[in-house]
């Protein structure tokens, strides 16, 4: 009703109108300049030059806007947000050796930072052995190398368990690496309900975006349903699956299809999880969430906005949760990979800011900042310093943490939430109508929608219509390279050395009959968690306990889509 | 506005020497090459082949025709069928054809990947062929290689392609045994199985048979070839698991061992093999007139249409130009480019 | 005799599953007349050589961001010599320093694209390597 509303937030028709015609009159005079940003997102939604409270005419502040910590969480999921804490600041780092990783770890702890996130490298993400062929040459390079729980005691030595929450990065082996977590904690002394962390274990964007699959998806959606039940059941307050929208917006989709396709990947996992027998207020408060932040500063704002929403109307319309904490969309934020640049690298360090700004604007809970010399190798200790002091800027200088979401009821960043959930849910219409999330992923729908976004994303920058800089304006010509961090061949041949002194040294028997008992309970239906603990005690390998899972559950491969 | 990606990249003529005892070697590339050569219409290579079939030993290939939808999963049961065979001591030859890339642009073959568990498999080989710019098209380049394969004694040859009765490749017109893929996929019923199907299916494989839906594809298809016209060979319907590899697809392998065994039995195996060869010698026939015709009337076009080309009639200016290639080819003496009588009479 | 369009096979080798940029190029050169044959994700060095001698192509094009750059291309040149295959151009991308780049042109792998690289200049390149009778038909 137009007479409720406060007489303030009313457009007067006539100056609008007037305005308008002064605005496309000084259009009309000015030249246009030889580079001009184009007037649409990344996600091609086409931009207004102006918002007014026209633009909201018919919103309901109450039902779609709110309060914070109160349904439907748009203006962020806390009540006091970064007045009472900080989000957390969370730099993702590995290489090498589990040693040389647990050096880095500590200097970051040293220089304040509140938690620990693992890279692996690819042997690791793909769940073989540091001496397995297909991984030649790539041990330690994007990560640090995990072979069996020794190494998992090696990157945390020195680190109380109870006092770090960590989070790993890690799918298809997901239930492996929590395993030998859980047995380091048993190690020092800490039992499982007292620790915390998050397991990315999203399984569904590797089929969709990140392509580090194993198994064929139903299985793989078992072991991730294995770990929810675990983690429900013996360590209450871990994260069992980050939902990643991440992966995929690197892969190149628009901001909209990161949107779409990382919820649909989260309605999935709570449909598996009631599936399974779980009462959904049982596992849904623990799902998290992770999302990229790309350059289109308010689009990625929306983004953060309508998320929320989204997840707490569906949360409680469609799967009846009751449990408020079910509604909450907690999430974790990096800043785009692919936006950075390896022409003038000194560059990223702005794109890094402004996108962790944007972050921290769309209430994110933990952040993860990228160094400016990640496009060309693994950052450099003082690279990856720089990275974490961007985000204690905006955390203590800017001024920017004091207010909860500052951009709520703007109208630009209002119109454009609202209209990121209304192209999120067209998604949604579509992947119901093709069947679900898994029938999408086997129809290629997904990997279809990215290719597309990807393929046009790049013409627009070799057309010059889309323009970066450095890359395709305001080049230069005289550029220095920058130093690099250097992982030579050693650190694989070191790996590899302490990996078969470890078979050497262990007890085969108790090995090969851990492997035996995961195998049988593999062809069962029991939870696959304990079996895998007890392989990790026993000191299997990582590569030897998917591979005996990989027995049973047989290898996936796709077809590809461009 | 799409970046400016027009150039069509040509590469030269096909210029590797055919090398004859590579090939009765076995040499991979060697093959490779004649596969080139005859997608590029090397005059070369069929001398070539003829000399390779005429001291090849044993049966011959048994070529197994693969089609159906996209995402019928051709693909993956490729990749079953093959590991059965091989492990069955056979050699397998895939050729994956994809009809539906543009004539005169590139292509973007794909179908490999799900068989590169193979790739380092001495005993098998792969290619993947896309329409192309050369004499005749895809279906007769894809029948010549047939054949060489055939020469060099690969035992399975499997021609992979995608999509029946609408396609440049009549699957039917190359292979023994011809297989079409269906699916119990949402909405897939067997409506939509084009018509015609019946006639040129000897094995019907529904796959994806663990989705809900298998048993009444199976069922409705049994039922729609029962009403067609009886032919000594019973067209077999058979599920199949693609994803499960070899396992999932033993029923099929068996009833295309049961086909190849009829076409042995019955004699029709070499009743089909000789209607194939007289159509294909047809469709080159087609193929060559065809060109040669385009060279006469790029030579002396407008002539051949009379003064009021507007009221040329085409089938008697086809007549003319018929003659007129026959009177070229049995007179190799007549002076290129001059005119035909008849037209200058009228 | 006919002509043939120019054959490229593609493919990611290492365990990492990034295809964004392999996917752009491909489509980008199948678009400029190229007939690309793309082998898929996790391919290992010998595969791809038997791949490329099966499908007898004019040059492969590897897409690798895992940094096992240094092992895996040596690998790839050191099989096709063997297999006495040295005529098939090998060209690359990824993540690639500068330093590496100049060692793997000279162990004979001839082009290294690295990140920011537009589709044009890969299209360009591959026209003026592989591409020279004809050019201009359709």
């Amino acid at each position: 009703m137009l007479d409720q509303k406060a007489p303030g937030l009313l457009d007067d028709e006539r100056e609008l109108e007037r305005w308008a015609e002064r605005y496309r009159a000084s259009r009309e005079r000015r030249p246009a300049p030889a580079f001009l940003p184009l007037p649409e997102t990344l996600s091609g939604l086409p931009i207004e030059p102006l918002y007014t409270p026209s633009s909201l005419r018919d919103q309901d502040y109450a039902a779609t806007i709110g309060y914070p910590g109160a349904f439907p969480y748009t203006r962020g999921v806390y009540d006091s947000m970064y007045r009472d804490k900080l989000f957390t600041m969370r730099q993702f780092a590995g290489f090498g050796t589990a040693a040389a990783t647990n050096e880095r770890y500590r200097f970051l702890l040293e220089q304040g930072q509140t938690g620990l996130s693992v890279a692996f490298d690819m042997p690791t993400l793909m769940g073989r052995d540091s001496d397995d062929p297909v991984g030649l040459g790539e041990v330690g390079r994007c990560g640090v190398a995990i072979d069996s729980l020794e190494d998992m005691a090696r990157l945390f030595e020195g680190i109380d368990l109870r006092s770090v929450t960590t989070s790993m990065t890690i799918n298809s082996p997901a239930a492996i690496l929590l395993a030998m977590y859980v047995a380091v904690g048993e190690r020092q002394g800490v039992p499982a309900e007292r620790l915390g962390g998050t397991l990315q274990n999203d399984i569904l964007k590797e089929y969709i975006a990140q392509k580090e699959y194993i198994f064929p998806p139903q299985p793989s959606m078992r072991l991730v349903t294995d770990v929810v039940a675990f983690c429900a059941a013996n360590i209450p307050s871990w994260h069992p699956i980050s939902i990643s929208g991440y992966h995929i917006r690197e892969a190149g989709s628009t901001a909209i299809q990161e949107l779409a396709f990382t919820l649909a990947d989260g309605f999935a996992y709570v449909e598996a999880g009631v599936e399974r027998g779980l009462p959904v207020d049982e596992f849904a408060p623990r799902l998290s969430f992770f999302f990229n932040s790309h350059m289109d500063f308010f689009e990625e704002v929306a983004k953060y906005r309508a998320a929320r929403r989204i997840w707490a109307r569906r949360m409680r319309d469609r799967y009846g949760a009751r449990d408020q904490r079910s509604l909450l969309m907690r999430f974790h934020t990096q800043t785009a990979g692919c936006s950075l640049t390896a022409q003038q690298v000194e560059n990223n360090v702005a794109r890094t800011a402004l996108e962790a700004l944007a972050a921290v604007l769309g209430g994110t809970q933990s952040l993860h900042t990228n160094a400016m010399d990640e496009v060309l190798a693994l950052p450099t200790a003082k690279a990856a310093q720089v990275a974490l002091r961007t985000q204690q800027i905006i955390a203590y200088e800017t001024g920017v943490t004091a207010t909860i979401d500052p951009l709520g009821g703007s109208y630009f960043v209002e119109e454009l939430t609202n209209r990121m959930e209304a192209e999120a849910e067209r998604y949604f219409a579509e992947i119901d109508a093709r069947g679900g999330v898994l029938a999408c992923i086997e129809q290629g729908f997904f990997q279809r929608e990215i290719a597309d976004a990807a393929f046009r994303y790049q013409q627009q920058l070799d057309s010059g219509r889309r323009l970066v800089v450095g890359v395709n304006a305001f080049t230069s010509t005289d550029e220095q390279q920058p130093e690099l961090l250097h992982i030579g061949p050693e650190v694989e041949a070191e790996q590899v050395a302490s990996l078969r002194q470890l078979r050497e040294r262990r007890d085969g028997t108790s090995v090969a009959n851990a492997l035996d008992r995961l195998q049988e309970a593999a062809r069962g239906d029991v939870n696959l968690m304990p079996p895998i603990l007890d392989c990790c005690r026993a000191l299997a390998t990582e590569g030897e306990i998917v591979g005996a899972l990989r027995e049973v559950f047989g290898t996936y491969r796709e077809s590809p889509s461009f | 506005m799409g970046t400016q990606l027009g150039t069509v990249l040509v590469r030269s003529p096909y210029h590797g020497p055919v090398e004859l005892e590579a090939l009765r070697r076995g040499d991979i590339r060697a093959v490779a090459r004649a596969i080139s050569a005859i997608e590029s219409a090397d005059p070369g290579i069929f001398p070539a082949i003829a000399e390779l079939r005429r001291g090849r030993a044993g049966d011959g290939s048994h070529v197994v025709g693969l089609t159906g939808a996209p995402g019928s999963g051709k693909s993956t049961l490729a990749d079953a069928l093959t590991a059965i065979w091989r492990a069955a001591g056979r050699r397998v030859a895939v050729l994956a054809v994809d009809p539906n890339s543009p004539f005169t642009g590139g292509a973007l073959l794909g179908d490999r990947v799900r068989m590169q568990g193979h790739a380092l498999d001495p005993g098998v080989f792969i290619r993947s062929m896309g329409a192309r710019g050369h004499l005749g098209g895809l279906a007769l380049a894809t029948r010549a290689a047939v054949r060489l394969l055939d020469a060099l004694g690969w035992e399975m040859v499997l021609v992979e392609t995608v999509g029946v009765g609408q396609s440049e490749l009549e699957i039917c017109e190359l292979a023994d045994t011809v297989v079409v893929v269906a699916t119990p996929a949402a909405g897939d019923s067997v409506q939509v199985i084009k018509a015609g199907i019946t006639e040129i299916a000897d094995v019907f494989a529904v796959n994806k048979a663990d989705l809900p839906g298998a048993d009444r594809v199976a069922r409705e298809l049994r039922d729609m070839l029962r009403l067609s016209a009886a032919s000594e060979w019973r067209t077999l319907v058979v599920k199949s698991v693609a994803a499960q590899g070899p396992e999932g697809v033993a029923e099929l392998a068996s009833a295309i061992e049961a086909h190849h065994g009829h076409l042995r039995e019955s004699g029709e195996g070499e009743a089909r093999a000789r209607r194939q060869l007289l159509e294909e010698v047809v469709g080159l026939v087609e193929a060559r007139a065809a060109v040669e015709a385009r060279e006469v009337l790029a030579r002396e076009g407008e002539a051949f249409l009379g003064p009021d080309p507007e009221l040329a009639q085409p089938e008697l200016v086809a007549d003319l130009l018929l003659a007129r290639i026959a009177a070229t080819r049995s007179n190799m003496g007549a002076a290129p480019g001059s005119p035909p009588g008849p037209l200058r009479r009228s | 005799m006919g002509r043939r369009p120019v054959r490229i096979l593609t493919a990611k080798v290492g365990l990492d599953g990034h295809d964004r940029g392999v996917k752009v190029i491909s489509r980008a050169l199948r678009d400029a007349g190229v007939e690309v044959i793309y082998t898929g994700l996790h391919q290992t060095p010998a595969q791809v050589v038997e791949a490329a001698i099966q499908e007898d192509v004019d040059g492969i094009g590897i897409s690798l961001l895992s940094g096992a750059h240094m092992t895996l291309f040596p690998e790839v040149m050191r099989l096709l010599r063997e297999r006495h295959a040295e005529d098939i151009v090998v060209f690359g991308g990824g993540i690639v320093p500068p330093q590496d780049v100049e060692a793997l042109r000279a162990l004979g792998v001839d082009e290294v694209f690295t990140p920011g690289t537009s589709i044009q200049a890969i299209v360009e390149y591959v026209d003026r390597r592989f591409g020279h009778v004809g050019a201009g038909a359709g």
